[in-house]
């Protein structure tokens, strides 16, 4: 079976600036990757590269083994992006948001299926915002508004999640949240591509690592190295360890 | 004059309907341009249409057509513009802008007309609308209203997160070139009601107002399309009964719609400001009680440094903060 994601020596330049270069990175299905790093780094557009939204110079990129350029089958992925993209000039309700995660699915001109709204109700529900699903996405929350982008993410029922910084500016109570929502997909086979500044409640989700290092990869293996607070830390959290913290029962808090 | 006199004359049945359609059209193109932050994009537009107006006159054409096709051409370059230039976009816009209206007057003055010839388009003038007119007009405007309904679904997507969309296999170009040629569309559709210097505001206006009251897209489109009917009909009546400008009185109907609803819309704001930290039935929010034992009571005589947090006043114990709370302190 072919790679999810595949690309060998991928050199990718914005606006003139090198941003990456050499990268040789290749995904197997259900294969669930953090991508860290320091900010400027190239995190996102590595990952932004790897679905087609910036053009890379080099390195023959594929999805799900077709040449990204000719790839169509966009119902196979679903994107988290960062946050700041979450409200726009017009108010729009949760679930209509959550539910443009369908069109890759639906034909031009019909409503909204039984399959559609089942899977927009679902993916609400996985993010435990069942409650809000009329009200304006602008006045939630930002962990709210974060969620709302996973949910349309996951309404697109994708077989590639490609996560950017889920967990910017969340605190611990909802990173486990995402954490719980990410468990039962991955464990049905899912591939995830997920860029983090620390692994932190995801820990234990995550096969594989791979930090970048001034837009080159610099290190690519198992992420035990990471989930260790000293080596991941360079600086001490008063209080004891994350995981002494209570977490509500559900995960999702506001 | 009563209600039926306005009926009798055929001149005003047209401005009716030829009101009606572009009052249902031009806030449903105006509330995609509203989502992409573009509120300006149709005067923007306007001023292109100028050109196009005078080139009709020029080659003694009709002016409603070569105005579309000029308007469509420039609302291409806006878009093009928009998506590359990140940087000196507003710039080329305010060239495109100034150019239009001073080519307008160039070709006008060739066609041997003046800026008296051009009146009729700049501030519009709906009782002169032909025949011929208005069916062009109804038409183009029910042709922008089937396909900003229609196609809903993707053009929100595609003005809500592009690169969201780009990553659903949406053609992210085609349909932001698709919203740009329904802009010009309804700019020239709208100019002989409310005028091009005054088109933007029936398509931004009634938007503002609707979404003083809604929380959803489709209703405040829905409710946007509404207002802008009323207020472009009812402008025309007004007019006809009081001899007033029509497309002034049309947009100024609109912006009076506005000025009421804004209050009600800041109530209603307010209001959830007030409420949007407690969602209902929560009893108390979650909060973590400090293990240390005390054997005193924080006060202002007990040692402890005093910090005011909000409406009540931590104490600093060990460096962490102490909060009153019930039999206990709470970490803050």
């Amino acid at each position: 079976m072919s790679d999810v994601i595949s690309i060998t020596g991928g050199n990718l330049a914005l606006a003139g600036r090198p941003v990456l270069r050499g990268i040789d990175l290749h995904v197997g299905a259900g294969e669930v990757v953090a991508v860290l790093g320091a900010n400027g780094s190239g995190k996102s557009t590595l990952v932004r590269g790897l679905i087609g939204l910036v053009p890379w110079a080099s390195g023959d990129p594929r999805l799900f083994g077709q040449p990204l350029r000719e790839f169509r089958d966009w119902r196979r992925v679903g994107y988290v992006p960062q946050r700041v993209t979450a409200t726009s000039g017009v108010p729009a309700t949760v679930a209509e948001v959550v539910a443009s995660g369908r069109l890759a699915h639906r034909r031009l001109l019909l409503p909204l299926s039984r399959a559609d709204r089942l899977a927009v109700r679902r993916a609400i529900s996985a993010v435990e915002l069942d409650d809000k699903r009329s009200d304006a996405v602008g006045h939630l929350s930002g962990g709210q508004q974060q969620r709302v982008l996973i949910a349309r993410a996951l309404a697109t029922e994708p077989d590639l999640f490609v996560l950017d910084e889920p967990n910017a500016g969340v605190d611990q109570h909802n990173q486990a949240g995402l954490a719980r929502t990410l468990r039962p997909l991955v464990a049905s086979g899912a591939t995830a591509l997920i860029v983090l500044h620390e692994l932190g409640p995801l820990g234990d989700l995550i096969d594989r690592v791979l930090v970048l290092r001034e837009g080159r990869i610099g290190y690519d293996g198992r992420p035990d190295r990471f989930t260790e607070p000293a080596a991941a830390h360079d600086h001490h959290h008063p209080g004891g360890r994350s995981d002494n913290v209570p977490i509500s029962s559900s995960g999702w808090t506001s | 004059m009563d209600v039926v006199t306005i009926f009798a004359y055929d001149f005003m049945v047209r401005a009716l309907l030829a009101a009606l359609f572009t009052g249902f059209a031009a806030p449903a193109v105006g509330t995609y341009l509203v989502q992409r932050r573009m509120a300006l994009m149709g005067d923007g537009i306007g001023h292109i249409a100028v050109t196009g107006v005078a080139v009709g006159l020029l080659t003694q054409q009709s002016p409603v057509w070569t105005a579309v096709g000029v308007c469509i051409v420039g609302a291409v370059l806006i878009e093009v513009i928009r998506e590359r230039g990140r940087t000196s976009g507003d710039v080329a816009l305010a060239l495109i802008f100034y150019g239009g209206i001073a080519g307008g007057l160039l070709i006008t003055g060739l066609a041997g007309g003046s800026a008296q010839t051009l009146e009729n388009y700049l501030f519009g003038s709906i009782t002169t609308v032909s025949d011929a007119d208005v069916w062009t007009v109804v038409a183009l405007a029910a042709a922008v209203i089937l396909l900003a309904i229609g196609f809903s679904p993707q053009l929100f997507a595609v003005c809500q997160d592009e690169e969201f969309a780009k990553v659903l296999g949406l053609r992210v170009r085609a349909y932001n070139l698709a919203t740009s040629v329904m802009a010009a569309v309804t700019v020239t559709v709208a100019m002989r009601t409310v005028g091009l210097l005054l088109v933007s505001a029936l398509m931004v206006v009634p938007v503002a107002t609707a979404q003083q009251l809604t929380k959803g897209f489709k209703v405040t489109m829905l409710l946007a399309m509404l207002l802008g009917a009323a207020a472009s009909v009812g402008g025309v009546v007004t007019s006809f009964y009081f001899d007033f400008a029509p497309g002034a009185t049309i947009v100024l109907l609109a912006l009076a719609v506005f000025v009421a609803a804004w209050p009600v819309g800041s109530l209603l704001r307010y209001r959830r400001r007030l409420h949007e930290p407690f969602p209902a039935g929560e009893v108390g929010l979650p909060h973590t009680a400090v293990p240390e034992d005390h054997d005193h009571r924080h006060g202002a005589d007990c040692g402890h440094q005093a910090v005011l947090h909000g409406n009540h006043v931590d104490y600093v114990h060990d460096g962490h903060r102490h909060a009153a709370h019930a039999d206990h302190y709470d970490e803050h």
